[in-house]
């Protein structure tokens, strides 16, 4: 093997040692739904190429409200779903869109936008 | 706000009162129109409690609310101090309350409720303000329409100048609410137009605002990917191959130029991809951005390093540019992006269908006059007139006149429904021939349409559960993919042929672009949403994709006799004589009779002889017999309705009649003697009829392999004779209600995946034990909560045609989950360049960005192939 082939393999795998951690390894931490004066759990979701916030915690019990604001023009995130709580929306671009539901079931539930490209988690406890 | 008169910017005295104001702009309002300011009625807004003693009652509207959580909630309620009664009404949703307004506020109340768990679901509308002068009006407009009695809550919003007032429907007056924004202050209010509608538009005007930009965005990578492409590669072209020789300083320039332009490309077609790409980066997620964005920026980077410092590669010297790739990826994957826009908007058009349905005037009777009104102030109670060829704006009862009206939009029924007094109306719905007054009884967001719209709207918004196991793939797809390319890359260089860098270059990027992450996640959704909307055009409202799936797979169906083979009203069916007798005469004297019982076999005769047209007689003596019958006097003549008993005990001979009611009886019948003047004169028989196409729609299920159960509380001998009718095999008769749910469970134990069909009413339970729930709804009780399918129309065909829908729509989610799986698993392996070692073939990159742009293309055109489907009859 030449110095280049085996600086080029090496690269690789230290590429690919990245994408694993970079993606994979990596866990996020979950913010908390503040309690409103209306009894939901209230939280804005920033929608521009993923959730801000994308680790979610809600209460088991109470109504939850997320309020959904799409900051992009891509189609890919024109729809947000929880299909666990049976909920979607479909989002105009810089509105804000409330989806509300009931937090009646404890554990991690994803939400995503259509084709499933960007997602987020939702841990009810 | 208190402006301190010190400081305050300006003074003005008017009509006695001294006004300070805060700002120059302040100022110009109140000068403008003084009079205004000072004929505010000041008590207006202390609100209610100042000209209110003693308990208010307020109706909160609850959502979830089920019969065993009335408790709960009475008890959350009660235990606030100042409320002194509660009742909790689960049919209609609904909790009375009477509170005290100096002790406890609505607000109170409503997070009492929430706290206990559920829902407060009042109706919301818009009120348009206009007036405001002052930063603290907000505040004082709101304070002033919660004030009023039924409102819940009320948020102004200052930018749009729109007040959003949630009120419950019983006590909501819409007049108020204008009247108390309008004595709060110097407003003037109306009402804001409702969302639905034009919100459908704005969404589709975005839709088209996007479409156009790419299409821009498509137009100017084209305009510049066709140059490219052909000056890329001069020497296949007689002319230029003289202008521009390899290694020439011409083509150096021409590439510096591609250089710059296709840059260009990248900068304005191709921008979403690398703010996309960033955007997830920042979440540390991976999707079709990110490839795009690596794949063309990897290829225009090596081009222009490779450019402008050739020296820096061991190949010494040489040097190849893509700039081709970059721009005619960008441009393809752009063209493919807006084929995507045009297809997936074809794919939602039901839900945009179903909300273009709804009326938007209604002409309400209102102190004597009838009024057109929009149709979002139509109150319940409010009775409401249709003229022939008008459109009924709410659901509701027919009060007066009748008419026919076609329902298809709704029931998906095609021929025209006749309605009379006391018929329910189903707003949305055309009236066709006659005109007619109703009685609104669900207004607003709870009319069949809403409830429709809002639960094609969650089922659609719902998952597959195939698909779950298609995001867990997809999770790891896009990072995935970026490390085989980057295998590829090493294995390329490693190994390769010479000149290495290229190969492995062009693998790597061929791979990045191949793999259509898009094609996969789209897969379902789109075939769920079709199919979803389609079951809706047709009266089938299916919950969830998990009730679709489920539906496909099943192999029993069990009916519940009343209510859903048959009508589940008896009415009368044979009138049998004996000798010498005239059938006017003892249909007349027994209807008579029957028409002081309360029984309701007795109400199926009198109706029975209503339709013949028989004039009814006033009934003398009336004796009702426990255990046997009747016997009474009509017009002088002693008439005996009854049993076999009834008869012997009266000691009248039957004679052959005797034979003739067995026989009656054996059919599901259930007959009735008549004696006129101690003298048997007929038999009258009452059954519950079977509905005209249940037979049709159990003998399309035998045929698509089911197998068809009858389950019933009656008799074996009657359930028989109405299997024997319809054509069912397997009986299974007296069972009680709450037997029927382990009766599913015994058919499950069979292994066979079981639907049960029912009205919804008594067999809530089994609905809910069945694999699959149907609720055959009647008219606008279309949200039965236990369903996972609910049958807007009454006939046993919408089974038949839920199962085949449901098949039709997993068939497509199949087909394009296999395609998208194939076109990946086929597709990454080729751009890898397995084929090379064997048949010298490596993929171009260009032909990589094609095939990414029409899978997903492909899947939405196969979704949308969908909708061409038809229930087979």
């Amino acid at each position: 093997m030449t110095p280049d082939k085996i600086f080029v393999t090496l690269g690789g795998l230290a590429a690919i040692a990245f994408i694993v951690w970079f993606f994979w390894m990596v866990k996020k931490p979950g913010v908390k739904a503040a309690l409103s004066s209306s009894g939901y759990q209230e939280l804005m979701v920033l929608v521009k190429g993923g959730y801000t916030p994308d680790v979610i915690v809600v209460e088991k019990g109470k109504p939850v409200r997320l309020n959904f604001v799409r900051a992009e023009s891509a189609s890919c995130s024109e729809m947000v779903m929880i299909p666990d709580f049976n909920k979607s929306a479909k989002l105009p671009e810089g509105e804000t869109v409330p989806v509300e539901f009931m937090a009646d079931k404890a554990g991690e539930f994803e939400f995503q936008c259509q084709m499933g490209m960007l997602r987020g988690k939702l841990i009810v406890e | 706000m208190e402006i301190d008169s010190q400081n305050a910017f300006a003074k003005r005295e008017h009509m006695g009162q001294t006004f300070y104001f805060c700002s120059q702009s302040c100022v110009e309002n109140f000068d403008a129109d003084p009079h205004r300011y000072a004929s505010v009625v000041p008590s207006a807004t202390t609100g209610i409690a100042a000209d209110t003693s003693g308990p208010l009652r307020i109706a909160l509207p609850v959502g979830g609310l089920q019969k065993y959580g009335g408790p709960a909630l009475e008890g959350a309620l009660r235990a606030l101090s100042g409320v002194s009664k509660v009742t909790a009404n689960a049919k209609e949703s609904r909790v009375f309350v009477e509170y005290d307004p100096s002790w406890v506020s609505v607000a109170d109340l409503l997070d009492a409720v929430r706290g206990a768990g559920f829902n407060v679901s009042g109706q919301t509308l818009r009120l348009k303000v206009s007036g405001l002068y002052c930063a603290e009006c907000v505040a004082r407009i709101e304070d002033a329409v919660k004030a009023v009695p039924g409102v819940l809550d009320a948020t102004m919003n200052a930018a749009t100048n729109e007040v959003k007032v949630e009120y419950s429907p019983i006590i909501g007056d819409l007049g108020q609410l204008t009247k108390a924004v309008e004595n709060a202050g110097p407003y003037k209010a109306t009402r804001a137009a409702e969302a639905s509608e034009p919100e459908m538009d704005k969404e589709a005007e975005a839709t088209e605002r996007e479409y156009r930009s790419l299409m821009r965005k498509w137009w100017f990578g084209a305009a510049v990917g066709a140059p490219t492409m052909i000056l890329s590669f001069p020497w296949l072209f007689p002319v230029l191959r003289d202008w521009f020789p390899r290694e020439s300083p011409q083509l150096i320039y021409l590439w510096y130029a591609m250089g710059v332009a296709s840059l260009a490309v990248l900068i304005y077609s191709g921008n979403q991809f690398f703010t996309g790409a960033w955007d997830a980066l920042k979440h540390r997620s991976a999707n079709m951005h990110t490839l795009i964005a690596l794949g063309t920026g990897v290829a225009w980077l090596y081009s222009t390093v490779a450019l402008l410092f050739p020296q820096i590669f061991p190949e010494g010297g040489f040097t190849e540019v893509y700039y081709d790739v970059t721009v005619v990826v960008t441009a393809l994957v752009v063209l493919g992006l807006a084929m995507e826009l045009k297809a997936k908007g074809r794919t939602s058009e039901a839900i945009k269908k179903l909300i273009g349905l709804q009326a938007k005037t209604a002409r309400v009777v209102r102190d004597g006059q009838e009024v057109d009104i929009p149709v979002e102030e139509v109150l319940v109670n409010d009775i409401v007139v249709v003229r022939p060829g008008e459109k009924i704006p709410v659901d509701g009862d027919v009060i007066e006149g009748q008419s026919a009206v076609d329902e298809s939009m709704i029931t998906g029924e095609s021929l025209p429904v006749s309605k009379k007094v006391g018929d329910e109306v189903i707003g949305a719905t055309i009236n066709k021939t006659g005109s007619f007054k109703f009685r609104a009884t669900k207004v607003g967001k709870d009319t069949a349409l809403s409830n429709i719209i809002r639960l094609v709207q969650d089922a659609q918004g719902s998952k597959v559960p195939i698909q779950r196991i298609v995001d867990q793939v997809s999770a790891y797809f896009t990072p995935s993919v970026m490390i085989l390319a980057t295998i590829g890359f090493v294995i390329w260089y490693d190994f390769g042929p010479s000149p290495a860098l290229t190969y492995a270059l062009i693998v790597a990027v061929t791979t990045l672009i191949i793999a259509c992450p898009c094609a996969l996640g789209m897969a379902t959704p789109m075939s769920l949403t079709t199919g979803i909307g389609l079951g809706a055009q047709n009266g089938i409202l299916i919950r969830s994709g998990d009730a679709l799936q489920a539906a496909e797979k099943l192999n029993a169906i069990i009916l519940d006799k009343t209510g859903t083979i048959t009508v589940g009203k008896p009415s009368l069916t044979d009138v049998v004589l004996a000798l010498g007798q005239n059938e006017a005469d003892v249909l007349r004297l027994a209807a008579s009779v029957e028409r002081s019982s309360e029984h309701p076999l007795a109400l199926a005769i009198v109706e029975g002889a209503q339709a013949r047209g028989i004039k009814l007689s006033n009934v003398e003596t009336f004796d009702a017999i426990p255990g046997h019958g009747v016997s009474a006097t009509v017009e002088g003549r002693r008439v005996l309705i009854g049993n076999l008993k009834l008869m012997n005990r009266e000691g009248i001979a039957l004679g052959d009649l005797e034979e003739k009611s067995k026989a009656l009886a054996d059919d599901g019948k259930t007959p009735m003697y008549v004696a006129l003047d101690n003298k048997a004169a007929g038999i009258i028989a009452v059954a519950d009829t079977v509905k005209e196409d249940s037979k049709t729609a159990i003998a399309a299920l035998k045929k698509m392999g089911q197998e068809v159960v009858m389950i019933t509380g009656d008799n074996e001998r009657t359930a028989n004779a109405i299997a024997r009718q319809v054509g069912v095999d397997r009986v299974m008769a007296e069972v009680l209600p709450q037997d029927k749910a382990f009766n599913v469970q015994k058919l499950q134990l069979e292994g066979k995946k079981v639907a049960m069909v029912g009205d919804g009413i008594n067999d809530a339970p089994a609905l809910a034990q069945a694999d699959i729930g149907m609720a055959i709804g009647t008219g606008t009780d279309v949200a039965i909560e236990a369903s996972d399918i609910t049958l807007i129309k009454g006939s046993l065909m919408g089974v038949v045609t839920a199962i085949q829908l449901s098949r039709a729509t997993m068939r497509n989610v199949y087909q394009n989950l296999v395609g998208a799986f194939i076109y990946n698993t086929a597709g990454l392996p080729i751009a890898l360049g397995a084929l090379y070692p064997f048949f010298g073939i490596l993929l171009s990159p260009l032909l990589a960005a094609l095939a990414m742009s029409f899978s997903s293309v492909t899947v939405i055109g196969n979704a949308n192939r969908l909708k061409k489907w038809k229930p087979a009859s």
